[in-house]
This record gives structure tokens, C-alpha cells and sequence, in this order.
């Protein structure tokens, strides 16, 4: 009896410390060496997974950068972390420290309840995707926000509300991650570096007797923002005004001329800029 | 014995299906039978394990476990080695395979304790095929038949269940059908079907 149980116990202790002493050799002998500048500098990233840096989330991110050489993956292209990681990032690979270009979302379109109306009753499923898909949108103006928030669900950080049927971006929130511009089925939302300046708050491309019936701060594409601009940075294509950032000055003179009042100046509380700076 | 080992290999994908007809290993065929790419990763992980637990369980039932009258310790000797077996699998094909360990990615920890892998290796032995082959030898080779047989069948079945789902999901199900119900009627008619292998094998071997 006594020798059966003593058999069993030693058998399966043998069987099990013939196994745990295998993996231990497997282990010394066959253990890959994991990249310590990895590791480093995926504990630095924020870990937000959101893409904007082209790479399959932070994890991907932090393998390409330790596995570059000669600087090839830049160190600033995560644009939540700002120039805090970026410095770190630089700091751990021994490379020159790269200004992040800090940017936050645009919504191009200021078609309110008080702006333009509905065209149809639609009652179907609450996204803008789903709106899309029948006529192009219920909004009068075919170009302008639908407002059902698709891109506020997929913000990581809620930086977009839905206020008076357009979406709304928070600029102190927004970490420049870029989901919301692909969400959005209008393609509207837009990165834009995180600077005070002037936006062209419309994306309606009807020529100009169309636009005005639709929305009362459409953009009719007169050209009186171009004609009084000191730099000409604005051009009007599409019957609907743009600006080349890398001309503009920010005077705010677009703004003023503006009869419809669709340039706006961009409220942009500079939360990234904050953090560089402290 | 080429002929009975193809008969073995067969019947287990077909007749004797580990998922549809024994019902083991139920979870993954749900879990992960959502898209057919990681479907085929799991079932060709369970393959390569069902094989290689075969091969490490048989000789040490044999040689060990029945030489000291200990059979009844087979469950706990089983689940020890197989899980031992699949942890240095992975060590070794992160060293030498990284292809293959990242297109196995999660799965293959995942199957450690698979009851399914314990399955095979439970019932290669109630099976007898040392007594069916007359020798350790031939019993092994019919084993490890056996384990690749099941393994195939498990492949099989996933992708099958996994085209079932993806047409099932667009078909737009009535409410309270949507998701895991409509899944497990879909299973249940699944392994309804292959009952009909039943008594295929004997009449295609001739073995009636």
C-alpha cells in the first residue's frame, strides 16, 4: 500500500522535475534577448494606441524606433506625446531631439441649428455613416456636418461634443490622433497644427447662389478674402476659399472681410504648448 | 497497415469528429472561429500539438506509467507533460521559427490545456492500438494516425464553422437570435451533418 503511494509520488515528482529542469535549459539556452532601448521607450510612449504615428500602435512604434538605424523612423511622430516624448525618445536613442508638431482637429463647417435647416425627417440608425447612405446626409447642405457624432465616438479622450447639431472640438482635449478625420463620412475634420489662426469654417463647393440657400455662413467663394489678403495665401477653388498656411500671417484681416462669416479664427487654447514648455 | 492507418486518419476527421461528434474542445470552436484566417491558425496549431503530445504521452504511458501499475495517474502525468511540451514548443520556435511563432501568436499558449489535446492523448490509450497492432511500434504509428486525424479534423471543422458564421452574421438574424444563439444552432445543425459520415468508412474500406 505504503509502496504504491511512495511509487506514484516519486514517479510523477521525477516526470515533473524531468520537465521543469528541461524548460530551465530551454529557457538559459534558447532565451531571445529582448531590445532594452524597446522596452525603454514604450514605457515613455503614452500608450494610447491610436495610430497617428503610421505604426500599429505604440507597441509598433517603439519596435521601429529601436530597430532604425541611422535615425531613419523619426522620433516625433507621436503627436499625443508631444515634445515631452519626443525629447525622451531622443534622449534613449542617442539622436537629435525633433520638434513634434503638435496638432488638433478641425471641423470645417459651422452649419448650426441657427445656419442652415433640415431637408428630410430621417430616423434611422443615430450614426452619420448610416445618415450618408440615404441622399447623402438629412443636413440641407450635402458637404456640411451631419452631426450624429462619429467621430465623438471614436475620440479616445472626448474632446468632441455635439453642440447645436455640429461637432465641436476641444482643443485643451484633443491629442491630434487623427480618428475622428477618418471616422468622419463627410470628411470634414481636418489636423491642423496647434497654432492660433484663421480656418476657412466651410466645406460647401455649390456655387454660390446654391450655398447661400442651404447655409447662411456657407462660403461662397467671392474671393474678397484672397483679394484683401497682404500675403495671398487664400485662393478660392471649388467656389470655396482655402488657405496656404505657409504663406499666411495670421493678420485676421480674411476674418474681417469675410460677408459670410465663415473664416473664423480657430480657439486653440494651446494645450500642447503648455506642455513643451513646462 | 497502410490501410488501417488511413482508415484511423479518416474516421477521425470524418466519423468521429473531436468537435462536432465528441464535443471536445467547444471552446476555441467558438472563440475563435469568428474569421476563417485565425481559424486556420488555431487548427493548425492544435495539428502540430495533438501530434507532438502523442508522441511525448504514448512511450511514457507505455514505459512508464504501465510498467509501475500506475494508469490511474494517467490524467495528471498527461496534462503535467503536455503543458511542459507546448511551453518549450514556444521557446523553441521564438528562437528558431520567429515566422511561425508569430503567425501561431497567442494560440499556441492558449491550447496548453485544450481538453481536446488531452483528448487524443487520453484516447489513443482506451483506444488499445498496441493490442490492434500487435506491437509498441505499430500501436505508436496508428497513435500518432490518430492524433494527425484529429487534428486535421479540428482544422477542418473550424474553417467549415468559420464560413458558416461569416454568412450567418450578414444574413441579418432575427434579434434574439443575434450572436452566441444563432452561433450555437448553427453548431449544433454542423455536427448534425457529420453524423451522416457514420458507417461511410467501413462500406469505402470494405472492412463490412
Amino acid at each position: 500500500m505504503i509502496k504504491a503511494i511512495l511509487t506514484a509520488a516519486v514517479l510523477v515528482t521525477a516526470i515533473g522535475l524531468a520537465c521543469a529542469a528541461v524548460l530551465v535549459i530551454a529557457a538559459i539556452f534558447m532565451s531571445v534577448k529582448e531590445n532594452e532601448a524597446e522596452k525603454k521607450i514604450r514605457e515613455c510612449l503614452p500608450g494610447a494606441n491610436c495610430g497617428a504615428c503610421g505604426y500599429t500602435g505604440c507597441d509598433g512604434y517603439a519596435k521601429a524606433l529601436a530597430e532604425s538605424k541611422n535615425g531613419q523612423v523619426k522620433t516625433n511622430l507621436c503627436i499625443p506625446g508631444a515634445d515631452a516624448v519626443s525629447h525622451k525618445i531622443s534622449e534613449i536613442l542617442g539622436v537629435e531631439f525633433e520638434d513634434t508638431v503638435e496638432q488638433v482637429a478641425t471641423v470645417r463647417c459651422c452649419g448650426d441649428c441657427d445656419n442652415t435647416e433640415k431637408k428630410a425627417l430621417y430616423s434611422g440608425m443615430e450614426t452619420c455613416a448610416a445618415a450618408k447612405l440615404i441622399f447623402g446626409g438629412d443636413t440641407a447642405c450635402a458637404y456640411g456636418c451631419l452631426g450624429r457624432g462619429d467621430c465623438a465616438a471614436v475620440c479616445p479622450h472626448g474632446a468632441i461634443c455635439l453642440d447645436d447639431g455640429i461637432a465641436r472640438v476641444d482643443a485643451r482635449k484633443c491629442i491630434g490622433c487623427g480618428l475622428c478625420a477618418k471616422a468622419c463620412p463627410q470628411k470634414i475634420i481636418y489636423l491642423m497644427p496647434d497654432v492660433e489662426r484663421q480656418v476657412v469654417a466651410c466645406s460647401n463647393k455649390q456655387k454660390g447662389a446654391d450655398a447661400v440657400k442651404v447655409c447662411k455662413n456657407a462660403c461662397i467663394g467671392c474671393g474678397l478674402c484672397a483679394k484683401n489678403c497682404p500675403t495671398g495665401a487664400i485662393t478660392v477653388a471649388d467656389n470655396l476659399a482655402s488657405i496656404n498656411y505657409e504663406l499666411c500671417t495670421r493678420c485676421g484681416k480674411c476674418g474681417e472681410v469675410c460677408k459670410r462669416g465663415c473664416i473664423r479664427t480657430a480657439d486653440y487654447s494651446g494645450k500642447h504648448r503648455q506642455k513643451s514648455a513646462g | 497497415m497502410i490501410k488501417s492507418l488511413l482508415f484511423i486518419i479518416f474516421s477521425s476527421i470524418l466519423v468521429d469528429n473531436y468537435v462536432l461528434t465528441k464535443f471536445l474542445g467547444i471552446c476555441p470552436f467558438l472563440g475563435v472561429s469568428k474569421k476563417t484566417d485565425t481559424a486556420t491558425g488555431m487548427g493548425v496549431a492544435v495539428t502540430f500539438v495533438m501530434l507532438l503530445a502523442t508522441a511525448a504521452t504514448y512511450p511514457i504511458y507505455y514505459l512508464l506509467l504501465e510498467r509501475f501499475g500506475l494508469q490511474y495517474m494517467q490524467t495528471i502525468v498527461f496534462i503535467l507533460v503536455i503543458a511542459s511540451l507546448v511551453q518549450l514548443v514556444e521557446i523553441i520556435l521564438k528562437k528558431y521559427i520567429p515566422a511561425l511563432h508569430k503567425s501561431l501568436g497567442i494560440y499556441l499558449p492558449l491550447i496548453t490545456t485544450n481538453c481536446a489535446v488531452l483528448g487524443v492523448a487520453a484516447n489513443n490509450i482506451s483506444d488499445d492500438f498496441v493490442t490492434q497492432a500487435g506491437s509498441f511500434g505499430g500501436g505508436f504509428l496508428m497513435a500518432l494516425a490518430a492524433a494527425l486525424g484529429c487534428g486535421l479534423g479540428f482544422l477542418f471543422a473550424m474553417i467549415l464553422f468559420a464560413g458558416v458564421r461569416s454568412r450567418v452574421e450578414k444574413a441579418n438574424p432575427p434579434k434574439c437570435f443575434k450572436g452566441l444563439p444563432i452561433t450555437l444552432v448553427s453548431a449544433s445543425i454542423l455536427a448534425l451533418t457529420f453524423y451522416g459520415f457514420s458507417g461511410i468508412l467501413e462500406s469505402l474500406f470494405g472492412l463490412q
